[in-house]
């Protein structure tokens, strides 16, 4: 991402914000999200592309993080009005569309405050001097006896100032500073502050825009009639009573294009959502579904096994494991297993797009990233990138499920057949058996001890890849460095006599995509509880043992907050254990620790759960814990719910009866605590989630002496 | 398709449908009022839970000529007095309760039903109370703190509830 690098420039005039996407409303005063149409006198100068401000003082920043809920709306904004030195409360705020000035759009992977925390406070600080600047040439002062306030450039020892409107005119035409001064984080208003999300007051009055909400006038409806056994295809159509449904337009074959593969869909058509949900209930399709009777995730689990029995391709290694494992005192083999899971965000995927008959395209979508979108669309409708238009909406939940395009494709496919905009709705239905879908992945474990020491520990990872299956960029006997990179040493700083880290790739048909927290998701639970095996072989305490071979200060320090949170020392009563595990993905460093308590009448309860948190600088405080609660409450879903299983090549599960997430009479209790390592920005959306997994499973066998190894636990029979 | 007289936010609003489409979309697609969601379209999730005569039903099941002519329905967009927010809302703002807020319109209805008959709730009252309404984010801990925060903004005044645009919060 390169904002205004180069110091040569051009100054833009920009007469409207119709070049910049849909305001989504996000002001203080709660207003509905509108289009927002400016005055003819106002003329807006783009200073840079993230920060506009028009001659009558109006400020707009562009916010190019979309919000799913983690956050962006306030904490990406942040870093820019930091360094301008303007108050959230008095900006307004809109979406980047996903052109290219923009640069890296996409929220996922935990990225948006760690990649933006450089290049936007930049971005401000620039402004900032580009205006300090103008205002000091004005008065004829030195720049040093000039600075900036709350949205104006006041003079020392004066009562002169300007306000930015009264500057930007001239301000736009200076050279972009390249290397403007960062605050010193001492002088930081916003950045580590407790503030309020602004964008939070529409998001309990109804006017917060999703997604699903965005209508545009002359548009007709669609439902999806999806291959129950995924990839089928059609065979015959018969629309008669789907027709005879009032409202229902039309039906016709459709597509679904998956990054990987296209498959085919039939659509109903209508002049309203119930009307195409009729429809689609009273179409029959007769599908081809030959040789997808083998797509299943009991076979895909079997290859999986067959591959634990061998070595897998080596990624790193440290001394020689065969020759410890030979020698040692004691050794362990052990495999661990996770299931596929629905990322089932409460707003299901949907998509508003117009094809329009002089070749523009105009979208409305809950995306995670309209730059994807645009590429994307423009590549698939064969059209140039200028000539589509993202808006993208607010989303009601995505967890990696909404960066992969589809259910976008789909609406364009059927907006360029009709010629008319097309509002796509999937159901829970389609969400819940179309997918794609996390992985269920394999650790295969093989370790070892010495006395009271962990002396080797074989990590073999297997399973499907997302490089491979989605990207095509898994060649055979190639490792996947996407999985192995959160595996590694490196990652896990344990330093351990005897290391191995290898990879089996296992395919399935099954469409799979990154779901929160991507592989750490699978891995951290077999790392996590074959330590815990390490340790109890080797008689020491689970906290103990790690402390004792983990040589990274960051990590000791994360699990000594751990331990005294949680107070880890503590005589528990009978029938009560804790288990404790920590993993670093994204950047950032989270440690958990499970309290459960045995039940008279059988299994185990979840009394407590302590997170802890290291993630560098952060913007807002109160939203790290946010999102650490709701890493809290995704991990345990994803460790005691049922996972995905497919049968005869269709998912067995539907809607939320039988794939159920966790409610609010399951919710335990739960503390986070932040670690101020003052280290530079770690992700925050999902660290929080992988060791919650391995920390419930061992103190399922701290209470019980059950070593549980596989994903779902039922915690009634524990 | 029927033309139905529907009381919605205290205004009268007429459509003209097929008896069996669901509050929820009548709702949504015919009276204009987005607020409530869909998530499952079978009373499994509580995004579309509405009031009926002050009852939270799941609207998402409840087809539109099940609605008596005289029945008064309110959605999220009717709980508040102009600009003053109902202090459940004020309360979710304060524990600053949504993520990404879809499932919060469903949440609130079911929370201001349950305040109504139940003023002074305990943690196993709201457990009971919520747990039709499902939260994929995870802030059902904020949501429990936001609740008996409300009961305590009800008690103190039932007529001096804070105005919109004041987030208070630390």
């Amino acid at each position: 991402m390169t904002p205004n690098s180069n110091s040569r420039r051009e100054f833009l005039r920009l007469s409207s914000l119709s070049g910049l996407g849909l305001m989504l409303g996000v002001s203080s005063f709660a207003k509905n999200a509108s289009l927002v149409k400016l005055s003819a006198e106002a003329i807006q100068l783009e200073i840079n592309p993230f920060i506009i401000i028009d001659n009558l003082g109006n400020i707009t920043l562009v916010n190019p993080r979309p919000d799913m809920g983690q956050g962006s709306t306030q904490a990406v904004p942040s870093l820019l009005a930091e360094e301008l030195e303007v108050s959230l409360e008095k900006v307004k705020l809109i979406q980047s569309d996903g052109k290219s000035k923009y640069g890296s759009q996409l929220s996922g992977g935990s990225s948006s405050v760690r990649e933006l925390w450089e290049p936007l406070r930049k971005a401000g600080a620039a402004a900032r001097e580009m205006l300090t600047e103008t205002a000091a040439k004005r008065w004829g002062v030195p720049v040093s006896n000039c600075y900036a306030q709350d949205g104006r450039i006041l003079q020392r020892n004066s009562d002169k100032s300007f306000s930015y409107g009264e500057l930007a005119d001239e301000a736009a035409k200076l050279p972009v500073p390249t290397n403007p001064m960062l605050k010193d984080p001492k002088d930081f208003k916003i950045i580590g502050k407790n503030k309020p999300r602004l964008d939070v007051p529409s998001r309990v009055t109804g006017k917060a825009v999703f997604g699903l909400d965005v209508e545009l006038p002359g548009m007709v409806y669609a439902a999806m009639f999806h291959a129950p056994a995924i990839h089928s295809k059609v065979i015959s159509i018969d629309d008669s009573a789907a027709l005879k449904v009032p409202g229902v337009i039309k039906v016709m074959k459709a597509e679904r294009a998956m990054p990987h593969r296209t498959s085919e869909a039939v659509a109903v058509i209508a002049t309203n959502w119930w009307a195409a949900l009729k429809g689609k209930k009273a179409l029959n399709v007769t599908w081809d579904s030959a040789g997808l009777e083998k797509m299943t995730t009991a076979d895909y689990y079997a290859r999986s096994y067959e591959a634990a029995k061998a070595e897998g391709i080596n990624f790193e290694e440290k001394g020689d494991i065969d020759q410890a494992l030979a020698h040692s005192g004691k050794t362990i083999e052990a495999i661990y297993e996770t299931p596929f899971l629905a990322h089932a965000p409460l707003e299901p995927e949907n998509a508003l797009v117009h094809v329009k008959d002089n070749g523009e395209v105009d979208v409305w979508a809950p995306v995670q990233g309209p730059d994807q979108a645009l590429g994307s669309v423009a590549d698939y409708l064969k059209v140039k990138p200028e000539k589509v238009k993202i808006n993208v909406t607010l989303l009601g939940g995505a967890f990696g499920r909404k960066a992969y395009l589809d259910f976008v494709l789909e609406a364009c496919f059927l907006s360029k057949e009709l010629k008319k905009p097309v509002k796509l709705i999937w159901t829970r239905e389609d969400d819940i058996t179309q997918g794609p879908y996390r992985p269920g992945m394999l650790s295969a474990m093989k370790g070892a001890v010495n006395g009271k020491k962990i002396a080797a520990f074989h990590h073999h990872a297997i399973g499907e890849s997302i490089k491979g299956q989605v990207f095509k960029f898994l060649q055979d006997h190639e490792v996947d460095d996407w999985v192995t990179g959160e595996l590694s040493a490196e990652n896990h700083k344990y330093d351990i006599p005897t290391w191995k880290l290898s990879w089996t790739n296992v395919k399935t048909d099954i469409p799979i995509v990154w779901w929160r927290s991507v592989y750490a998701s699978n891995f951290a639970f077999g790392q996590e509880c074959f330590m815990d095996e390490l340790a109890n072989a080797a008689g020491v305490d689970p906290i103990a043992a790690r402390m004792d071979i983990l040589k990274d200060d960051r990590f000791k320090k994360v699990l000594e907050v751990l331990s005294e949170k949680a107070n880890w020392k503590e005589k528990l009563p009978a029938g009560q254990g804790k288990g404790v595990a920590i993993f670093k993905s994204f950047d950032s460093i989270s440690a958990c620790c499970v309290t459960v308590s045995k039940q008279a009448s059988g299994g185990v309860k979840i009394e407590k759960v302590v997170s802890v948190i290291d993630c560098g600088w952060y913007v807002n405080p109160d939203n790290v814990k946010a999102q650490t609660e709701g890493n809290i409450v995704m991990g345990i879903t994803a460790a005691v719910k049922p996972g995905i299983t497919f049968a005869n090549g269709m998912a067995e599960q539907s809607n939320y009866h039988n794939y159920p997430i966790m409610r609010i009479n399951e919710a335990p209790k739960m503390e986070i605590h932040i670690v101020d390592s003052g280290e530079k920005p770690g992700g925050v959306g999902e660290p929080g989630l992988p060791p919650v997994a391995p920390a419930l499973a061992n103190a399922i066998f701290a209470a019980t002496g059950k070593r549980l190894r596989k994903l779902p636990i039922d915690l009634n029979e524990a | 398709m029927a033309v139905f007289n529907l009381n919605v936010n205290g205004k009268k609003v007429t459509v003209d449908v097929e008896p069996d489409m669901p509050l929820l979309w009548v709702i949504r697609d015919f009276a204009g009022l987005k607020g409530t969601k869909f998530g499952c379209g079978m009373a499994l999730c509580g995004a579309c839970t509405v009031h009926l005569n002050g009852q939270p039903i799941r609207s998402c099941q409840t087809p539109v000529s099940s609605v008596a002519k005289s029945a008064k329905i309110t959605t999220i967009e009717g709980i508040s007095d102009g600009n003053q927010l109902h202090a459940v809302q004020q309360a979710w703002v304060e524990e600053q309760v949504p993520q990404c807020g879809y499932c919060q319109s469903g949440q609130i209805m079911s929370a201001v039903a349950l305040l109504k008959t139940t003023p002074n709730p305990t943690d196993q009252d709201i457990d009971t109370a919520m747990s039709g309404n499902l939260c994929r984010c995870g802030t059902y801990d904020r949501i429990r703190k936001a609740i008996h925060r409300a009961a305590d903004l009800s008690k103190t005044s039932s007529n001096t509830l804070p105005k919109a645009g004041k987030v208070g919060g630390n």
